[in-house]
């Protein structure tokens, strides 16, 4: 593991979601530029830590810290969260009428820096980014996801983290309900990313297929709320192979 | 509109600059309510051909023997006779700004309508109380034949014969009450004739202001299209806010010949005490095209449905409307489509919004009668509340006589999704904006139709009026 800069700390994080607790006193440091891989299975509270570090406000932060930048995230909105470099991309975005991709992004850029954008190097570095995740033209033009096919919303939500370029990206189960083809489209495209900007990744996922034009520095295993197991990308490999029998049967 | 006029328009929302009032200096008004006396008054006042005059005795007769209404929100605060229905303001009409008296002219001004005119009108009309101040038609327009007067000057010049055929034909003072008070005590509006196949580039617009505390407006509104031609007209409307009732129950009279197509476009913005009852209605004859785009903001009750008949074989009506109920007011809006005439075909869009415990109730009657085979119709209405204390209803109707048509209604009612405003602010949006752009984005098939200035000026009404919404 290469030495880097702490980018975000998580402390003994305790969260709720409708009263039950789903984070269990967890654990993570990622530094910057780093990638990280978290896996385990359904259920286990993966997309629970996404939401929390996002500041969800249908999450409920119960306990313990999560540093990013060396500042406390606590009591902070989501708003002021993506604004210091926080990124998610979401499983399943929602479709919002009226507002054109293109516009919202611009939207996004200028919330994020306080500057308006410069809307020919904007309209030519969307042109780019576009092109290299296989996106139609046409698709700046259209309302938010609206009546995106489930490849299409992925892969605006990846054209999103190349515009945004933020320090730390969640990117929690890209890869669900994608073809192959596609996969390796979004994978390429997160590759850009982390070249670009040396921005960090945590990478939700079942699957090593994402992972492929990567370098994973660290991969940890979620079971019950809790980390149960750190390791390298050969963790991957290995849950790729044999699951998480193992684990689950530890905890148990 | 100016950005000036913008301005004015954002805030009369939030109650204040179109609430400024002008010293009421008219030089003739009626008693209040409502007599024979009083209608043959304004009916001398306004040198009416005798056939005028018997009209209004008669509607005023048939005013006395309707019932006010028995659905619908509640006019109980409405009392006739306390309404001063005749204020003629202390001027005639001019043909240019300058002779305008110059109280009534910053009035005009504040509102933006002589700049608008002088950026992309081609033609305005503006009333004040009961009578125009101010018609003017651009040169090049008045060369097509176009005829674009005051009602008053219509009834008597070379188009009278036209006049008299049409006046209150499509909407007969037997309609419903306040169809026959309008035929009673009506006064001012407009007159428009565009000639066969004349095609009017750039619109026409009246604007429409009540100065005067406890005052009725009955503008006159008619338009006839002639065959293969082609206008867009604009309608607005404003008013201060008074602590006594106003009245308005204007009526518009659309005749669109065939082959011709006419888009009617109202921005409403009354004052929160006034009572808007209003009767609009449009005859389309075959091939032609009918574009209803309206917006309701103001008013503190309004009963407003347009109406379209669809006679001709082919004719289509498209309707779009955005209705914005905040404190105080109940906004019944909607609209009705009637199809007679084979494969007629007629779209619905409408959006309302409602906040601060604002009422919204959408109408719509689609009628399919026997004649109309191959009629389509689609109706699509939504709704958004912005609070748990507002309200919002929707209530279609549908009278359907023939099997071979296709008819389709859609509604939905709902709120901002929270799931919605996450998903925007965890790309750095604030709460308060990410609520303003799906609002506005909601708002966006409307916006989109509504002339450029207007839009814009919509778009940051919502905004203002979706800050300090939050918490």
């Amino acid at each position: 593991m290469k030495m880097a800069d702490e980018l975000l700390r998580i402390e003994d994080l305790t969260a709720n979601v409708g009263g039950v607790q789903i984070l269990d006193h967890l654990h993570l440091e990622i530094g910057a530029g780093q990638t990280h891989v978290l896996m385990g299975p359904n259920g286990a509270g993966k997309s629970t830590l996404g939401n929390v570090i996002m500041g969800n406000p249908a999450y409920e932060q119960t306990g313990g810290k999560i540093l990013f930048d060396g500042e406390d995230l606590t009591g902070l909105s989501t708003d002021k969260r993506a604004r210091a470099g926080i990124f998610m991309s979401f499983q399943n975005p929602t479709e919002v009428a009226g507002i054109s991709l293109e516009s919202f992004i611009r939207n996004a850029i200028r919330q994020r820096t306080g500057k308006n954008v410069k809307r020919l190097s904007f309209a030519r570095q969307l042109k780019e980014q576009m092109e290299l995740l296989g996106m139609d033209e046409s698709y700046a033009e259209r309302d938010l996801n609206v009546g995106f096919s489930g490849g299409e919303k992925k892969k605006a939500e990846i054209l999103q983290l190349l515009m945004l370029q933020p320090k730390f990206a969640i990117l929690d189960e890209t890869d669900s309900g994608l073809d192959v083809d596609a996969v390796r489209t979004v994978s390429n495209g997160i590759e850009q990313f982390h070249k670009n900007s040396s921005g960090a990744l945590l990478i939700i996922t079942h699957n090593a297929e994402i992972l492929r034009s990567l370098q994973v520095d660290r991969t940890h295993i979620l079971v019950r709320g809790k980390i149960v197991k750190d390791g390298g990308p050969e963790l991957v490999e290995e849950i790729q192979e044999k699951g998480f029998e193992r684990y689950l049967e530890e905890q148990a | 509109m100016t950005d000036q006029g913008i301005q004015s328009y954002l805030e009369e929302m939030e109650g204040n600059i179109y609430d400024f009032r002008d010293e009421e200096k008219d030089s003739y008004r009626v008693d209040e309510g409502l007599t024979e006396e009083i209608v043959c008054r304004i009916s001398e006042e306004k040198h009416d051909p005798d056939w005028m005059r018997e009209f209004r005795l008669k509607s005023l007769e048939i005013f006395r023997k309707i019932p006010v209404p028995a659905w619908g929100p509640s006019i109980d605060g409405l009392d006739i006779d306390n309404i001063v229905t005749y204020v003629r303001p202390g001027t005639d009409m001019k043909a240019s700004w300058e002779d305008v008296p110059e109280e009534i002219r910053t009035t005009f001004d504040k509102l933006g309508i002589p700049k608008a005119e002088h950026e992309y009108l081609a033609g305005v009309g503006a009333q004040y109380d009961s009578e125009l101040v101010y018609h003017n038609v651009k040169d090049f327009v008045a060369k097509q034949g176009v005829v674009y007067t005051d009602m008053e000057s219509a009834l008597t010049g070379e188009y009278a014969d036209m006049v008299h055929e049409h006046f209150m034909k499509l909407v007969p003072p037997t309609d419903h009450k306040f169809a026959a008070l309008h035929g009673a005590v009506w006064s001012g509006g407009s007159f428009v004739y565009v000639p066969k196949g004349v095609k009017v580039d750039i619109p026409l617009q009246s604007y429409f202001r009540l100065n005067a505390k406890g005052a009725g407006q009955f503008e006159h509104t008619l338009i006839i299209v002639d065959e293969g031609a082609d206008l867009h007209f604009i309608e607005g409307c404003s008013a201060p806010k008074w602590n006594v009732a106003n009245l308005h129950a204007g009526c518009v009279e659309l005749f669109v010949r065939k082959g011709a197509r006419l888009r009617y476009s109202t921005i409403e913005n009354w004052s929160k005490n006034m009572y808007n009852l209003n009767t609009k209605r449009a005859l389309v004859e075959e091939g032609a095209r009918m574009e209803w785009v309206s917006g309701s903001f103001g008013s503190h009750v309004s009963y407003l449905y347009p109406t379209t008949i669809l006679r001709g074989a082919h004719s289509d009506c498209e309707y779009t409307g955005i209705t914005f109920a905040g404190k105080g007011q109940n906004l019944d809006t909607g609209c009705r489509m009637v199809h007679l005439g084979e494969s007629s075909s007629s779209l619905v869009t409408t959006k309302s919004l409602s906040k601060d415990g604002g009422i919204n109730t959408f109408r719509s009657a689609v009628e399919v009668r026997n004649s109309a085979k191959n009629a389509r119709s689609s109706v699509d209405c939504s709704s958004l509340m912005l609070d748990s204390i507002s309200r919002s209803d929707t209530i279609p109707e549908m009278d359907i006589r023939t099997k071979d048509c296709d008819i389709g209604h859609e509604a939905k009612i709902g709120r901002i999704s929270d799931e919605t405003v996450f998903y925007l602010m965890s790309r750095g949006i604030p709460e308060e904006e990410a609520r303003a752009m799906i609002v506005a984005g909601f708002a966006d098939p409307v916006s989109k139709e509504l002339p450029l200035e207007y839009a814009a000026e919509m778009n940051n009404l919502i905004r203002l009026e979706m800050e300090g919404s939050i918490g």
